[in-house]
């Protein structure tokens, strides 16, 4: 009886040491993770506020050695990215209905989600330099147009993704409820599954939006930059991202500064958009 | 007790065939067979359904019997690979016919599930749904139809006051005889109930009980359950089913007081299932 307590007590002391090790080296793992985020956001607090200003919304990008802002390039990424969200949302939105409501047993729909995943993680670089190919040639010219349809080859995937897996998370007896008070299939998926996949839906299309409004070497290829106000969609049409890499990369401290405002501006627009969308699945799981 | 013993001390009941006279067989099933792929789930079932009577299928959990109301209303057309084969005949048309508008069998054959399901809408909205599917009425002849369908389930005096409320919001009980009222609005001749109170408490299933009791006044009734004191005490009719087939159709009176086979007579004392 002693000797069985003592070989007891000698192994659950072990097994509390081995407790605190793995403790305090998984808490040290957190810590040196989140420093990075933590030093990162600070930097980025520091050196984009202090170039933040009125000027950084109302005026255009300046050339160097002149003061300036980002107007056109917070505007061309506003249409770039809602153009993108408008083209690629529909496509999404009825791949996936078909993959979760009517194919659901073809063969057709395991080849659309296994090409569709492909597509979720292709490089983007890949992407712009597609549609440079496709677009961008054909045209003669660099366009906002290329830049918006390279954006909504990025956000289709996503939107695909999360229609379906939200569309399969509807109960099936939702749908045979639908059917038993003669409701036809169509009326069924637009008027009872969307609205019970709505918030599922809207979070996958905010997080695509979020993917793609940092997103940089599509628009290299396609939109490419433009250093003046345009809302001409046909031609070069300045954005955040391009701005932030060609002013980072300048020799001239002014640029430099702006183009850390850009980063800060871009990372809180994204902050913002991740926070609704947990704002809304979270009202998804309540009701 | 020996079992053996009790089994054969039950004695072989003579009884005249079933009278029927009186009675408007609403739905006929005839020489019905179902498939889920290659398995055969039913098996030459003959059963007829009578007008303003509740008839319930009972049996052992996968003896077929919420397959054979699921072939009513043709639910089983939105999976693939079932098929069903034979005749099901309401008021002498087939109804297995692929000629069959869908739509309009479910319109005329409503269904309550086992789960409530409301849709995610109002409650409001989840009666008004079905109304405006095949009516178009005025917003106060709409109301007045939400208001009727809600009494009928009577459900109208809890929810009189939030109709604007989430259909979700309700509990269970409440929820199912929402569904009830869903399925009333669209004016249907048949109601089906799929084990409508297994999710519920009992004092919710005493509502609901109550509740088809009352409507099988202007409905045909037919009820799944594996709660044999629910089919004794809402059914006229019952049909008892094991391993696919029916073993006995009679009035529940007979049914409960002196089955005529010896599985049926197991089933209802509690021997099996």
């Amino acid at each position: 009886m002693a000797a069985e307590s003592t070989v007891m007590n000698s192994l659950y002391a072990r097994r509390r040491r081995r407790n605190v090790i793995t403790m305090v080296l998984s808490l040290c793992a957190t810590l040196l993770g989140l420093g990075w985020l933590v030093l990162i956001l600070g930097v980025l607090l520091w050196e984009g506020f202090s170039g933040l200003s009125l000027r950084v919304f109302t005026e255009m990008t300046p050339p160097p050695g002149s003061s300036g802002g980002l107007l056109n390039a917070i505007a061309g990424s506003v249409v770039i990215t809602a153009l993108a969200v408008v083209i690629g949302t529909p496509i999404g939105m009825l791949a996936g209905t078909y993959m979760a409501e009517y194919g659901r047993h073809e063969k057709l729909t395991s080849v659309v989600r296994f090409i569709n995943d492909i597509l979720l993680s292709a490089p983007s670089i890949v992407i712009g330099l597609f549609i440079y190919e496709v677009v961008v040639r054909p045209m003669g010219h660099f366009s906002g147009w290329a830049g918006a349809i390279a954006l909504a080859v990025i956000v289709i995937p996503v939107v695909v993704r999360t229609t379906e897996d939200m569309l399969m998370l509807v109960p099936d007896s939702l749908r045979e409820a639908a059917a038993s008070i003669g409701l036809p299939r169509s009326m069924m998926i637009t008027r009872i599954a969307y609205r019970a996949a709505k918030a599922g839906i809207v979070t996958g299309i905010l997080l695509a939006v979020a993917r793609i409004s940092g997103e940089t070497a599509p628009l290299l290829f396609t939109a490419l930059n433009n250093q003046f106000w345009s809302t001409n969609m046909n031609a070069p049409v300045a954005s955040l991202p391009v701005v932030i890499f060609q002013f980072a990369l300048s020799p001239y401290k002014d640029w430099q500064a702006l183009a850390w405002t850009g980063a800060l501006i871009i990372t809180f627009a994204v902050l913002a958009l991740s926070v609704s969308a947990r704002a809304l699945s979270s009202t998804r799981k309540q009701s | 007790m020996n079992v053996a013993s009790v089994s054969t001390a039950i004695p072989t009941v003579v009884r005249p065939p079933l009278d029927v006279s009186g009675l408007n067989e609403r739905i006929s099933i005839k020489d019905l067979n179902f498939y889920y792929g290659d398995h055969k789930a039913l098996k030459d079932i003959s059963i007829p359904l009578y007008k303003n009577k509740v008839t319930a299928f009972i049996g052992p959990s996968g003896c077929g019997k919420s397959t054979l109301l699921r072939i009513l209303n043709r639910m089983y057309d939105l999976y693939p690979n079932q098929r069903a084969d034979g005749h099901v005949t309401l008021d002498g048309k087939d109804i297995l016919s692929p000629k069959q508008d869908l739509n309009l069998l479910r319109a005329r054959i409503g269904m309550v599930f086992q789960k409530p399901t409301p849709f995610p809408m109002s409650i409001y909205e989840n009666v008004a749904f079905g109304i405006r599917l095949y009516e178009k009425l005025s917003k106060a002849e709409l109301d007045d139809r939400v208001e009727s369908a809600l009494r009928r389930a009577a459900l109208w005096e809890e929810v009189k006051g939030k109709l604007n409320a989430n259909g979700l919001s309700l509990s269970g009980g409440q929820q199912q005889r929402l569904c009830i009222a869903r399925t009333v609005s669209v004016r249907p001749e048949v109601i089906l109930f799929d084990e409508p109170c297994s999710a519920l408490d009992p004092i919710s299933t005493a509502k609901i009980e109550e509740l088809i009791d009352e409507l099988k006044s202007e409905y045909t009734i037919v009820i799944v359950t594996h709660n044999m004191q629910q089919a004794a005490r809402v059914s006229d009719f019952t049909a008892f089913m094991y391993l696919g087939e029916l073993v006995e159709f009679d009035t529940t009176t007979q049914m409960f007081t002196a089955p005529r086979d010896k599985r049926t007579q197991d089933y209802i004392t509690g021997r099996f299932g």
